[in-house]
């Protein structure tokens, strides 16, 4: 069956392909339909090879297929070769089977956009690239899905390009993307210079064995941080995502939230290994960056008013959390934490969509309100995510978030503290979303008023094709949390499961303090949680207190305007300079090299006098010449 | 020994053909001369040094000329199609 596991990122491929030749001609609805198919014959595909690895041993879960040979330059060896492990797999799964969910989706969300089947066509293209991302072997073929769906990424935030905000949003994602994976190009010349392979296998072989000296290890770790902080949008790379919701909603849902901004995450997974032999403060600030991601996006979430920007916001915050478990060596919490938080992401975030979709495109939370007799299915199904990420039990969410505090815990207590906090917000900006959206005074229609147009406007519930992929996504957000169950070392199904990947890289934790308290940290995990959300309640729904949303928040610390101000003075100036030096110093040298040739030519052109026979003459006389002067040498 | 003598002075009707004669068509027969000249030299060589060589790179020579027949006849007709009655020194277009 592993044979098979081409047939995974084929498929989207040939989806892809024929959306580009015949899309516009199979039209609205039926292309839609197509493209899903290319992504839910993936998930088959991968389940067929998920139950097979299942069957098998657990130290024979690991099969590397060789595609071709791609690149053959002196030592420079690299295959286009994908691997079935465990960890790919897991990853393969959640992003065919949420990528089918959310293809289904939009065939209701985009339907009579005039660029319908192109939505499509970057979709597949998307889960193309995301999967090679994760099944590739090597750092090369993982990069060439990296810059895939960073591709994609872009095409998707600005595929209403007419609007200028979008086609910046998209500009800026992309920006802030390369500086990331510059990191990661530098990271692979690195592991190619000293270890001499770009191979998972060959990288993690030589970080078990010892040959690689820590000083290195700590920098391709720290510089594939970098280029995770650029995808997973993290201190200080993060800015891009919340912009990123110019996208279709959709798109939000799939990559800005599910898939790809987990790539970063994974990669720092997928080279466990390297980070367990670096320096101990690698890892440490992966830890940090990650804390303090959690915490600063939780407290910015907490003042937005586009139903969107708090999701995407609150993405971040729980990526920050995903790092934190990285760097504290709880790896199996990291991929759970992802694995749940794309279900109850995407369902959030398709919810929202729905919502948006149901009042004509509003995305102020401002003018929504008391929607939940209006879109029963809708708000249901967000209730429930919103219970996944808040943190209470026994929604996936909190299974996750506690296994991640639980190591945070054993590892830094100082972390643990502001994990705890940005748990607490992030109860607390959900609870207040959902108060806003759902309940409270219907203020939608003010804004019917105002623009005149629709004078007696009233939200509807969404069809039902958006509906099954929100009452499914709402199912896994329930019932992911059965995955790992800190109960008995039985019940943690996806420690079993990964471990042949990462079981040596992962730190223990058991005999420490915080594992044999756990029942006390995750009762306070709980009260934590239901604390945020009876002080949103309290002060969305009782009144008790006057909102607290200072502008400063708003404004997401006036991080991005810092950041602007500094491009645009200090950074302006360097770069003129740096243009300058091009302009005359390298592009002057190139320049003076043709001049000289250009003025030498101009002098012994005029030996080439077109005629004929003036050149066989000269031909003639060289080969005598030649002839003459071969015949003196041979003779003195 | 005469067969070089004669190969060396076709040679030299071939040489001197193409430096003097105007007419593209005549110097491409010079060229063949020249060519001709030189599989005769091939050829005696060969047989008073007993090797097959010279008589094997005979047959590229000629091979290569039946080509080069070809590239270069049709350029001529080309040529003579386009500005009737031309001869080589009028080509010089490419005079830098």
């Amino acid at each position: 069956m592993v044979d098979f596991l081409w047939f995974v990122p084929a498929f989207p491929l040939l989806g892809a392909v024929i959306m580009l030749l015949f899309g516009r001609r199979i039209g609205d609805p039926r292309s839609g339909w197509l493209a899903t198919l290319a992504p839910t014959a993936s998930f088959l595909v991968v389940a067929a090879i998920f139950a097979d690895l299942l069957s098998k041993p657990a130290n024979e879960r690991e099969h590397v297929v060789n595609l071709f040979s791609w690149i053959g330059v002196g030592s420079l060896r690299v295959k286009m070769a994908i691997v079935a492990d465990p960890l790919s797999i897991t990853m393969a799964l959640f992003v065919t089977g949420i990528g089918a969910l959310i293809h289904l989706y939009s065939i209701g969300y985009m339907h009579g956009d005039p660029k319908y089947s192109k939505f499509f066509l970057y979709l597949n293209l998307f889960i193309f690239s995301m999967l090679m991302l994760v099944l590739g072997e090597n750092l090369l073929v993982t990069f060439l899905g990296w810059e895939g769906v960073g591709a994609c990424s872009y095409l998707l935030i600005s595929f209403w390009h007419t609007r200028n905000s979008a086609a910046v949003a998209g500009k800026k994602a992309f920006i802030a993307n390369r500086v990331g994976d510059f990191g990661v190009m530098i990271a692979m010349f690195l592991a190619f210079s000293t270890i001499g392979t770009l191979s998972y296998s060959g990288i993690n072989e030589a970080a078990r064995g010892g040959t690689l000296a820590p000083v290195t290890a700590t920098a391709i770790a720290l510089l594939l941080f970098l280029g995770a902080c650029g995808k997973s949008a993290q201190l200080p790379l993060y800015f891009w995502l919340p912009d990123a919701m110019e996208g279709p909603t959709p798109v939000s849902a799939l990559i800005h939230a599910a898939t790809m901004v987990t790539a970063g995450v994974f990669l720092m997974t997928r080279i466990a290994p390297v980070l367990a032999v670096s320096y101990h403060f690698a890892p440490m600030i992966i830890a940090v960056v990650g804390g303090v991601t959690a915490l600063f996006a939780a407290t910015i979430a907490v003042a937005q008013n586009d139903i969107k920007r708090v999701l995407a916001y609150s993405t971040v915050s729980q990526l920050g959390f995903m790092f934190m478990a990285v760097g504290s060596g709880a790896y199996v919490a990291a991929i759970f934490l992802m694995v749940t938080h794309a279900f109850f992401k995407a369902l959030l975030f398709l919810g929202s969509g729905s919502v948006i979709h149901g009042v004509n495109h509003e995305q102020d939370m401002r003018r929504m309100g008391n929607l939940r007799l209006l879109m029963p299915i809708t708000s249901l199904t967000f209730l429930v995510g919103w219970l996944a990420i808040a943190g209470v039990p026994p929604f996936a969410g909190f299974w996750s978030k506690d296994e991640v505090l639980l190591h945070v815990f054993a590892n830094n207590r100082a972390l643990y503290v502001v994990g705890l906090a940005a748990a607490l917000l992030t109860a607390y900006y959900m609870t207040r979303q959902v108060i806003m959206v759902f309940f409270g005074r219907a203020r939608w229609q003010d804004h019917s008023g105002e623009h005149g147009a629709h004078g007696d406007f009233v939200p509807h519930e969404s069809p039902r094709i958006m509906l099954v992929p929100l009452v499914l996504l709402a199912g896994l957000s329930v019932l992911g949390g059965a995955l790992q169950l800190p109960f008995t070392a039985h019940t943690e199904f996806l420690d079993r499961w990964l471990a042949p990947v990462i079981e040596e890289s992962q730190i223990s934790i058991a005999g420490t303090w915080a594992f044999d308290n756990k029942y006390l940290l995750m009762f306070l995990a709980t009260v934590v949680a239901l604390v945020g959300i009876a002080a949103a309640i309290a002060v969305y729904v009782k009144r008790v207190v006057r909102p607290l949303e200072p502008r400063v928040l708003e404004q997401a610390w006036y991080y991005d305007t810092a950041v602007s101000q500094a491009i645009a003075g200090p950074g302006a100036r360097a770069f003129n300079a740096i243009a300058w030096v091009d302009l005359h110093i390298v592009d002057g040298a190139v320049n003076g090299v043709a001049t000289l040739v250009r003025r030498s030519a101009g002098v012994t052109r005029k030996a080439q006098s077109g005629f004929v026979r003036t050149y066989a003459a000269v031909i003639g006389l060289g080969a005598v010449l030649l002839v003459a002067w071969f015949a003196w040498r041979s003779i003195s | 020994m005469w067969y070089l003598l004669l190969s060396a002075f076709l040679f030299a009707i071939g040489t001197f053909g193409v430096l003097v004669r105007r007419n593209p068509l005549v110097m491409f027969m010079c060229i063949e001369l020249m060519l001709n000249a030189v599989n005769l030299t091939f050829v005696t060589l060969g047989r008073q040094l007993g090797s097959i060589s010279g008589q094997t790179i005979v047959f590229f020579v000629l091979v290569v000329a039946a080509a080069e027949v070809v590239v270069g006849l049709s350029i001529i007709v080309a040529i003579m199609r386009r500005r009737a009655g031309v001869n080589a020194d009028d080509l010089a277009e490419l005079k830098g």
